[in-house]
């Protein structure tokens, strides 16, 4: 337990440093897909971990042990989590359960309100045109999504590169790319640590987009030229100050667009997997380690009651406390030891 | 990324492929500056689709309301309906203006650049970018 409760939180960090690196090369869907799950497994493990380290931290303060019925005093020398590491750990876990709750319900309000947004453009089709002059497109998810274009943007395109545009947001209502974000979204919400990966999913997500485009308009130069294009519009255009966030990201699309086709990798994929595994293997481990503790304990304090009991029989009959606890043969308990017995003895 | 689209013939693809054309020539319409004939549609939408595809969709458009048109010759010009003084474009700004909150479910086409990524696009699309030329009538 001591060292397999701690693999999933050296795991998070490990793929929090070299995930958001080594997505960006190979091809973005596998990237995306690959992403998203570690996203999913790391938070996973990184919240179980807290969570069996908070629990057998506290497991230990003798009052929570007489509450349990377990033996404080076997947990402490069987597994010494200190107070303070599970004092931490409970923090941890609290804050991001709080702030993961929280991006929760953001998300449906965003997801409710993106719907709404939906159906308020213009027409009922898939295109909606704004009558504007400044560039802009987006993909507005829904059921189903809108492709949000401005007359600006389809002005400042050729004929390939608008269907070039169309495919690209196409695609990211198409492949789901906003459950993936949600995913990011909320999976950095529960775990700070994992920020880097939104990050990186955004940036895959958008040449996931721009693949697909280019595999339909048959040409990735057409495509690298209208994600440069519109890139240089709607930088010309006067635009809010709120929205500079993100830079670099269109030139390295670029490049990559006008770059030969990304070649299938299997050796990060491969490392990803195994960290996984291993996270999951070493929460499973740490899991079933705290159960057995537990139950040892409890063995081992009703093995010390027997005997106080024992004790107290020899002397004065009857004493208070002897009434809330059923008088038992201590093999009850302390033998074979199974759900049910457990249950009648704490009754 | 070819072999996805592979599952799409059916009804389902027909239905989207129908609607896929639609946002085509809608963005062909919108992108022009004059009013557009079924023939001059046809010829600034890639591949090669047939004539009566382009005449059908037209006038799908045009019964949803989203264009109107004048008779040109023995056919029509189509343009998009204008809505300049509707409330979609302040939407869109105060929409867009919200800042990294909404931003969260939108997915742009292109983000902001810095001066340097401007520079840099510049090098990069090198002789290629001369303008929207190859989008002259």
């Amino acid at each position: 337990m001591t060292i397999s409760v701690y693999i999933p939180l050296l795991v998070t960090i490990v793929l929090a440093v070299l995930a958001p690196r080594a997505a960006r090369r190979p091809a973005p869907r596998a990237a995306a897909w690959a992403l998203a799950c570690t996203a999913l497994v790391t938070a996973v493990g990184w919240l179980g971990s807290l969570a069996l380290l908070a629990f057998t931290g506290f497991a230990q303060i003798p009052q929570v042990a007489e509450e349990g019925h377990w033996s404080a005093a076997a947990l402490r020398t069987e597994d010494p989590v200190s107070l303070s590491v599970a004092a931490v750990s409970a923090l941890a876990l609290a804050a991001g359960l709080a702030s993961l709750g929280v991006a929760a319900a953001r998300q449906v309000r965003h997801v409710v309100w993106a719907r709404r947004e939906c159906g308020r453009m213009p027409g009922d089709m898939e295109l909606a045109v704004i009558d504007d002059e400044v560039p802009q497109a987006f993909a507005l998810p829904g059921a189903p999504g809108r492709i949000v274009v401005s007359r600006g943007m389809l002005r400042c395109l050729g004929d390939l590169e608008r269907e070039a545009l169309l495919a690209h947001e196409r695609a990211h209502l198409r492949s789901r790319h906003h459950v993936f974000q949600a995913v990011w979204r909320l999976t950095a919400a529960a775990n700070p640590l994992l920020r880097p990966l939104a990050g990186a999913g955004a940036f895959v997500l958008e040449r996931w987009a721009d693949e697909e485009a280019a595999a339909r308009v048959g040409s990735r130069t057409v495509v690298a030229r209208a994600v440069g294009r519109a890139a240089l519009a709607a930088a010309g255009a006067a635009r809010p100050a709120a929205l500079a966030a993100t830079g670099g990201a269109v030139p390295q699309r670029v490049r990559a667009l006008l770059a030969p086709p990304p070649a299938p990798r299997t050796l990060p994929f491969v490392a990803g997997a195994l960290l996984l595994t291993l996270c999951c293997g070493g929460l499973a481990s740490a899991a079933s380690d705290s159960e057995n503790l537990v139950d040892s304990a409890e063995r081992a304090q009703c093995a010390a009651d027997a005997g106080a009991q024992g004790a107290a029989d020899v002397g004065v009959r009857g004493v208070a406390w002897t009434g809330h606890r059923p008088q038992r043969p201590h093999d009850a308990c302390c033998g074979h030891h199974g759900p049910g017995d457990q249950e009648g003895h704490r009754r | 990324m070819r072999d996805g689209r592979s599952g799409e013939s059916g009804s389902a693809g027909g239905r989207r492929a129908r609607g896929e054309l639609e946002s085509g020539v809608l963005a062909v319409l919108w992108s022009a500056e004059e009013p557009l004939t079924a023939r001059q549609v046809l010829e600034r939408l890639p591949g090669d689709l047939a004539y009566t595809t382009v005449l059908t969709i037209l006038s799908r458009l045009y019964d949803k309301a989203m264009l109107v048109r004048h008779p040109v010759g023995r056919g029509y010009a189509y343009a998009p309906v204008r809505d300049e003084a509707s409330q979609t474009a302040v939407q869109m700004h105060s929409l867009l203006e919200r800042g990294s909150d909404r931003e969260a479910v939108l997915s742009r086409f292109v983000s902001e650049l810095s001066q340097e990524d401007e520079q840099l696009l510049h090098r990069l699309l090198g002789g290629q970018d001369a303008g929207p030329g190859d989008d002259g009538p």
